[in-house]
């Protein structure tokens, strides 16, 4: 008669469980944590005094017209700078995608060697592009053109160019190919291919993919505007260092506001175009 | 008496009649088979029985008290006295089979048991011994996911089992089963209601397998009771009433009729 | 109608864009001009000789470990409260315990990593711990509502089973629920972990921390050479943060 089997489980769970423990400690020492200071909110502490000061929020019309100015400045940045990362992306996902690789229509899909050498250098810039958050080449810029919108925009243009080429390649490769090969098999040159082979299926998911990162650019932009980068970020980050609470609470709810807005016009957008 | 339906009715949300009329009464240590066509009622029977439905009128009375009259700690503390085999085995994909059967006893441990069970099953001879009674000792550690349908039904019965409630009730508990193995698992369940001395109520489709196995046959058709006779008095004209334009059974074929013509020379 | 519409909407687009520009009065002209590029060119140039010195790698090392650790607890603490957050939100408490704290979450998502880390940087103090505590708060507020619709899709058969065998609300919750729900709550966390990571570098702009820290100061001290090695640190990082997710996933979320 067998002894009762043990659970085969048992030990890899007790590994990972003594694991997780092992790290979890010299984790919690390096980020230096300390859950405290979230529920020291009272009158006493910084937080606390800082919470209280957010009411009432600021809404004299001096300030709310540096608000609403802030505000423009933001969309500005996020629609210039989406609009230059097009213009990169563009070429570079057309160039980048093994949609319209020649050797690929013959092969099946697959590219030969040279078309694969060839594009990956383009794609190694995309993702290299991408990689890099945009508020280190927002601080990186408003060192090298000083602060202000400028900075913003060219900080977006790069980033956005890198994720916008390198998704829009992948769409081009993930809609039916069959089209685009046999137009290049006939003898259609690549890109008029590309346009009647592969535009008008890739096309609404394209448009519905640049809508959301358009979206995605309002944010950022906010986001860079901390390392003065304009907009409503660099306004709210010179209240914070004044420890003007009104106007951070005034400015959050711009800043809500804006992007429900934004969410809202994405969505409308992307059920008319897409 | 174990359990006692006087005069149930049951209405569906979306306003249909499953069970008009229901009048039943078994006793304890009873072994009853519910037969009848499809979209019968049995399962809403049985939902009944197991405290699972309310009647929208009617009473209900489980081993001595109306479930429906109990508060809810109560009526949970009766409930883990009935245990209930679903047609479709109510089991995670990703839960493993031992996890998966010793979820009888939730009902009957301690909270702290019941979660350090998740992390090493705290009773694995006692799955064992069940799973053992189904044929299925060897899968103890495997995945839900990586059984079969059948096999997956006797899962299902093997943690009612370990649960050893007093009211054992099964819908269609053999549905994913050959023949012979549907035999068998059906013997299995006869022969622990019996050890236990606890009710078991089974609806089945195979009628061959419910007068084989049960001395007691009831027969349901459109929401009603049709007969509730001992198996032995059960014959083709009862069964051929109760089962009469349902669907399942192939419509006659048109005879074919051949005009000869005889040439006349 | 409807492609009037559609051209209109276009041109609209269009015309956006033009204001924006001219709004921003960008002159792009002079920005791409022969004296700006040099000008940034040479700038970039500055940061082709990155500093691999023994100490700086020795700083970076460590500015390395205190980001991902920061970037690691905030996901786990964030995990952790979005799951108790999705459960009243998933409708399981009641309806006003639904609309508040859906309210809840989406206020803690809508506000930026970045902000949140200003603001925990007054409470906390400059270090790691705000940036922890403030991807934490964002990441519930994202994990939470995901967490919430994985709760909702979730097949509820297995918990009433074992209601109905007479278990209680949390044994048919970890039983039943929790087993179809956990691969879904690994792939959501550890999808937010890869964005975390990138965030966290960042955090320390706003004194929270981390290599985003030494690359602030290193940039303000016009120290480029220091600032690429931090910079090749951040994508050094990313890429292994993703590669370990990517394994997880595979092991542990099979679907």
């Amino acid at each position: 008669m067998l002894k009762h089997p043990r659970d085969p489980a048992a030990l890899p769970r007790l590994l990972l469980t003594l694991l997780a423990v092992a790290l979890l400690w010299p984790g919690i020492q390096l980020a230096e944590l300390d859950l405290g200071v979230l529920l020291a909110a009272d009158s006493q502490s910084e937080m606390g005094r800082f919470v209280a000061a957010f009411w009432p929020p600021q809404h004299d019309r001096e300030f709310l017209d540096l608000l609403l100015a802030a505000t423009l400045q933001t969309l500005a940045i996020a629609t210039a700078g989406m609009a230059l990362a097009l213009l990169v992306a563009v070429p570079a996902a057309l160039l980048a995608s093994r949609a319209l690789s020649l050797s690929a229509a013959s092969r099946g899909g697959r590219p030969g060697a040279f078309g694969q050498a060839l594009r990956w250098p383009v794609r190694g810039l995309l993702i290299f592009l991408r990689s890099v958050p945009e508020i280190v080449w927002a601080l990186l810029f408003v060192r090298a053109v000083g602060l202000g919108p400028t900075a913003g925009v060219l900080a977006i243009a790069i980033t956005y160019a890198g994720m916008l080429g390198k998704v829009y390649a992948e769409i081009f490769e993930s809609v039916d190919q069959r089209p685009m090969h046999a137009l290049l098999q006939g003898g259609s040159g690549r890109l008029a291919a590309f346009v009647y082979g592969i535009l008008p299926n890739a096309a609404s998911e394209l448009v519905s993919y640049t809508v959301y990162r358009w979206e995605c650019a309002i944010r950022a932009s906010v986001v860079m505007g901390f390392v003065g980068a304009g907009g409503l970020g660099q306004q709210i980050d010179l209240s914070l260092r004044m420890f003007a609470g009104g106007e951070v609470a005034s400015m959050l709810l711009t800043f809500l506001l804006l992007v429900l807005l934004a969410d809202g016009l994405s969505r409308l957008l992307r059920g008319r175009l897409a | 008496m174990s359990l006692r339906l006087t005069g149930a009715h049951l209405q569906h949300g979306n306003g249909v009649h499953a069970l008009r009329g229901v009048d039943l009464a078994i006793a304890a240590g009873e072994r009853v088979a519910i037969i009848g066509p499809s979209g019968a009622g049995k399962s809403s029977l049985l939902g009944l029985l197991a405290s699972a439905l309310q009647p929208s009128a009617g009473a209900v009375e489980l081993l001595g008290a109306d479930p429906w009259r109990l508060k809810a700690r109560a009526r949970q503390r009766l409930r883990t006295r009935i245990g209930l085999i679903h047609q479709a085995p109510p089991l995670p994909p990703r839960q493993r089979v031992v996890t998966a059967v010793l979820a009888g006893k939730l009902g009957q441990w301690s909270l702290g048991r019941s979660l350090l069970n998740l992390l090493y099953p705290s009773d694995i001879a006692g799955a064992r011994e069940v799973l053992a009674r189904l044929d299925l000792a060897d899968k103890l550690f495997a995945q839900c996911q990586q059984l079969s349908g059948g096999q997956l039904q006797r899962v299902g019965i093997a943690r009612v089992l370990y649960q050893a409630p007093e009211l054992l009730l099964a819908d269609e508990p053999v549905s994913a089963m050959d023949p012979v193995l549907a035999d068998h698992t059906l013997s299995v369940l006869c022969r622990h209601a019996e050890t236990h001395g606890a009710t078991l109520v089974a609806s089945l489709h195979a009628v061959e397998l419910a007068l084989a196995h049960f001395p007691r046959i009831v027969g349901v058709r459109d929401g009603q009771i049709a007969f509730d006779r001992p198996a032995s008095e059960v014959n083709q004209a009862l069964l051929d009433t109760l089962y009469a334009n349902e669907q399942l059974v192939s419509p006659p074929l048109p005879t074919v009729t051949l005009n000869l013509q005889i040439p006349r020379c | 109608m409807s492609r009037l519409v559609n051209l209109a909407l276009v041109a609209a687009i269009v015309l956006a864009v033009i204001a924006s520009f001219a709004y921003l009065g960008l002159d792009l002209g002079a920005l791409f001009g022969a004296g700006s590029l040099a000008h940034m060119g040479e700038y970039v140039v500055r940061f082709l000789q990155p500093d691999l010195s023994a100490g700086h790698l020795a700083a970076i090392g460590r500015g390395a470990l205190e980001t991902l650790a920061m970037s690691a607890l905030g996901t786990l603490l964030a995990a952790a409260l979005g799951l108790l957050l999705a459960l009243p939100a998933a409708g399981r408490f009641g309806l006003l315990a639904q609309s508040v704290t859906r309210l809840l979450l989406n206020g803690l998502r809508a506000i930026p990593e970045l902000v949140w880390a200003a603001l925990m940087v007054l409470a906390a103090g400059l270090g790691p711990n705000a940036g922890t505590l403030a991807l934490a708060l964002h990441t519930a507020g994202v994990l939470g509502r995901l967490f919430a619709e994985a709760l909702e899709n979730t097949p509820k058969a297995p918990a009433e089973a074992i209601r109905l065998q007479g278990g209680s609300q949390l044994a048919a919750f970890c039983y039943g629920t929790l087993p179809n729900l956990f691969p879904q709550l690994l792939a959501y966390s550890l999808y937010r972990w890869e964005n975390n990571i990138r965030m966290a570098s960042v955090l320390g702009f706003v004194g929270a921390g981390g290599l985003g820290q030494m690359l602030y100061v290193s940039l303000s001290l016009f120290q480029e050479a220091q600032a690429s090695t931090v910079i090749l640190a951040m994508l050094v990082l990313v890429f292994a943060v993703d590669a370990l997710s990517g394994w997880t996933r595979q092991r542990w979320v099979r679907a």
